[in-house]
């Protein structure tokens, strides 16, 4: 029964992997752009490492793996905004990512200190 | 040649972003998620800042990846290790496979020298 479920996976892993290396997202960039797949199949697999972060965050068992889920995902998303960033040419993308990086770092402590059952003005 | 050399980081650092995130679901305990999807994604996401930077020259945009990298190399490892703390204060069990857990050792020797 395990090896069933281990074949399983890592068969949906492939596919996944597959449909991102060979049909990439369609994301409105400039067409003659020289790095045009680079930076499709990459947005592609940010976002296949988001679902991942996203699996952990609705199953985990307890408050702390929640947490951790919610921290990788706001680093991923620093990462596809540097690639959005240089495949549309605007550079206000990066302010996004500098914003999430602090709402995401402030976040993360205040949860911290929820879980270790502090009040917030320690 | 600068080309060449960002996308070199940018590709290494999508497969760190991806492996971390393999991590974190297939290690069976908060504490080695942390250990496994961290530093992986903390890397993979600087070299991709890194090879945004290469790739956008010196632009607003790139020396804002820059500030970005900055900002992301000393804000993650806080915000992990408070998070392992505080795992471990709310009582979160280790897993199966685990030996030994310093931490609480180290914890109640502290504890004796105050009681003495």
């Amino acid at each position: 029964m395990k090896t069933i479920r281990y074949h399983i996976g890592a068969l949906l892993l492939l596919a996944t992997l597959g449909i991102l290396l060979f049909h990439p997202l369609q994301i409105l960039i400039y067409p003659d752009l020289p790095l045009l797949g680079l930076l499709k199949r990459g947005m592609g697999i940010i976002l296949l490492s988001a679902f991942f972060c996203l699996y952990r965050v609705l199953r985990g068992p307890n408050a702390a793996d929640r947490i951790v889920g919610m921290d990788m995902l706001g680093i991923l998303i620093i990462g596809i905004c540097a690639l959005l960033s240089i495949s549309t040419k605007r550079n206000w993308y990066m302010d996004i990512g500098i914003a999430w990086a602090l709402q995401s770092f402030i976040s993360t402590l205040a949860f911290t200190k929820f879980l270790e059952g502090k009040d917030f003005d320690e | 040649m600068n080309n060449i050399i960002g996308i070199i980081f940018i590709s290494i650092g999508l497969a760190f972003d991806l492996i971390g995130c393999l991590g974190l679901i297939r290690f069976p305990d908060v504490y080695n998620r942390l250990q496994a999807s961290t530093k992986c994604v903390t890397f993979g996401t600087c070299n991709i800042l890194f090879g945004a930077f290469l790739l956008l020259g010196f632009n607003t945009a790139g020396v804002k990846c820059l500030l970005a990298l900055v900002f992301l190399l000393f804000t993650s490892p806080t915000s992990s290790h408070a998070l392992a703390r505080a795992a471990h204060k709310a009582g979160e069990k280790l897993g199966e496979g685990s030996i030994c857990d310093e931490y609480k050792d180290a914890n109640s020797r502290e504890s004796n020298a105050n009681v003495r």
